[in-house]
């Protein structure tokens, strides 16, 4: 096992950043053209990834393969750590805790997520274009909508600090300044994604997507 | 003659106790009389002298380590009002009373206060924590260092294996082989020196295995809690960047 636990966990911090971060952020993209451009806009934008070239290669090594390594791996992290914010009440200790317990809350979510939306893509139940009336529908479920509220505020928050941490772990924010100021630019982040997303959860809600797909949400309101 | 009372001031004590090892552990109250200038130490003492709880049962007088009585030797680290930290430097007069004792309960507890911290003097022999100068021949001198240097270093020197930080860090535990922030620490002071310098990536080498510094999550409560005010977590993130250059060195095979 010589060697094991530093390369894994270098992996799993290197897989946060490329390219899972870069795929959270591309998805805020995608989702705040429902903000901007409506069902069109939203749409267009989901057209414009499935016709990139190579596309389930991307998928696979861009977001399926990272995102089970971090996860699991994650999880075992997680476990490893005890949580001791009663005893030690300081800013970083519960940014350690939060960040170990919004990672478990992120990986419910992506799977329930996934579930409801890429896995009925897959199996044919929808298409891609139906996927803005599919989201109306999980938008106007009270359960649904305050269930995606917690998952989307938990992913990016674990997003904004671990990247926060990864620059520690990778030796790029050394002293106590460059960490400090690190952490109110990844504060600053955690801010304006939550932001973006939850404007376009907002968007969602909209009539307009309604119309776009009634299959879709007849399917949506069954599950 | 006026007959006067004077009221006997009392300092209270609330100790966690453990007969052995594998024995469940227990509270115990203890009430002593007041002196001025007390520390925990000292309070200790009078519990030795006269051992009987609260209510006047006698009992075993409590347990601890403690040898310098000045915060450098590091051996009488207990968990003091729920932090850890040097029993000796405890002031009674500062403290919020009952005064509650517990072990350290990260390492092994030999018994009532008294814990085994072997594991950090293991880790400073596997990170090699010293400067080789042995050898069959008379090395000549070693590279001298400037002041300045000399003067930080000092700083990093000043860790005296307490255990402070191992206790007050939540991935130091059973479940996680991370090293602790301490022997981190001595790696970068070590790692500076001029002739320790020498054996540089033999001590990031092990700290790039199981067992290393890939444990630390950030939580950032070592730098908190030391008690020499070691600056811990840029020792660690120094490293971190050390050992993330060997690791990139030894891959490229540079």
């Amino acid at each position: 096992m010589k060697g094991n636990s530093y390369l894994s966990r270098k992996i799993h911090s290197l897989l946060g950043v490329i390219p899972l971060s870069l795929f959270i952020v591309e998805h805020m993209l995608t989702n705040f053209a429902a903000v901007e451009g409506g069902p069109q806009g939203f749409k267009d934008s989901v057209n414009f990834l499935n016709g990139l070239p190579l596309v389930f290669f991307l998928e696979l090594f861009g977001i399926w393969l990272p995102l089970l390594f971090h996860g699991v791996y994650g999880l075992y992290i997680a476990y490893q750590s005890n949580l001791n914010t009663g005893q030690y009440q300081y800013g970083r200790n519960w940014a350690f805790t939060l960040q170990r317990i919004s990672g478990v809350i992120t990986f419910i979510f992506v799977v329930w997520h996934l579930y409801q939306t890429r896995y009925q893509v897959m199996v044919g139940n929808v298409t891609h274009d139906e996927l803005g009336g599919v989201m109306n529908g999980i938008a106007n479920n009270p359960v649904f909508f305050i269930f995606y509220i917690i998952g989307v505020v938990s992913a990016v928050f674990h997003f904004s600090n671990g990247m926060w941490a990864f620059l520690v772990s990778w030796g790029i924010t050394v002293g106590p300044r460059a960490q400090r100021i690190s952490s109110y630019i990844w504060m600053a982040v955690f801010v304006i994604v939550t932001a973006m997303f939850l404007m376009s959860l907002g968007a969602f809600r909209g009539d307009e997507f309604k119309e776009t797909a009634s299959a879709a949400l007849a399917w949506a309101n069954l599950v | 003659m006026a007959e006067t009372t004077v009221a006997t001031k009392t300092v209270k004590l609330s100790i966690t106790r453990q007969d052995a090892p594998d024995k469940p552990s227990y509270t115990e109250e203890f009430e002593i009389p007041y002196r001025a200038n007390m520390n925990v130490i000292s309070a200790l003492m009078e519990i030795q002298r006269n051992p009987k709880t609260k209510d006047g049962q006698a009992t075993a007088p409590v347990c601890w380590e403690s040898n310098c009585l000045e915060e450098v030797c590091g051996a009488c680290s207990m968990v003091i009002n729920g932090k850890p930290r040097q029993a000796c430097s405890a002031l009674v007069d500062k403290l919020e009373q009952p005064i509650k004792l517990a072990p350290m309960r990260t390492f092994p507890v030999v018994r009532d206060l008294v814990i085994n911290r072997e594991r950090m003097f293991n880790a400073l022999k596997r990170v090699k924590a010293w400067i080789p100068i042995d050898g069959t021949y008379d090395l000549g001198p070693g590279p001298r260092m400037a002041e300045t240097k000399r003067q930080w270093a000092y700083e990093l020197s000043k860790c005296m294996t307490c255990g402070v930080c191992l206790e007050s860090c939540p991935n130091v535990n059973d479940r996680n082989s991370f090293i602790g922030p301490a022997a981190i620490s001595q790696v970068r002071l070590f790692n500076a020196h001029p002739t320790g310098e020498m054996n540089k990536e033999e001590r990031l080498e092990t700290l790039m295995e199981d067992g290393g510094i890939e444990g630390c999550g950030n939580s950032q409560n070592c730098v908190r809690s030391c008690p020499k005010g070691i600056p811990l977590t840029t020792s660690i993130a120094a490293i971190n960047k050390d050992t993330t250059k060997q690791l990139f060195k030894s891959w490229l095979g540079m």
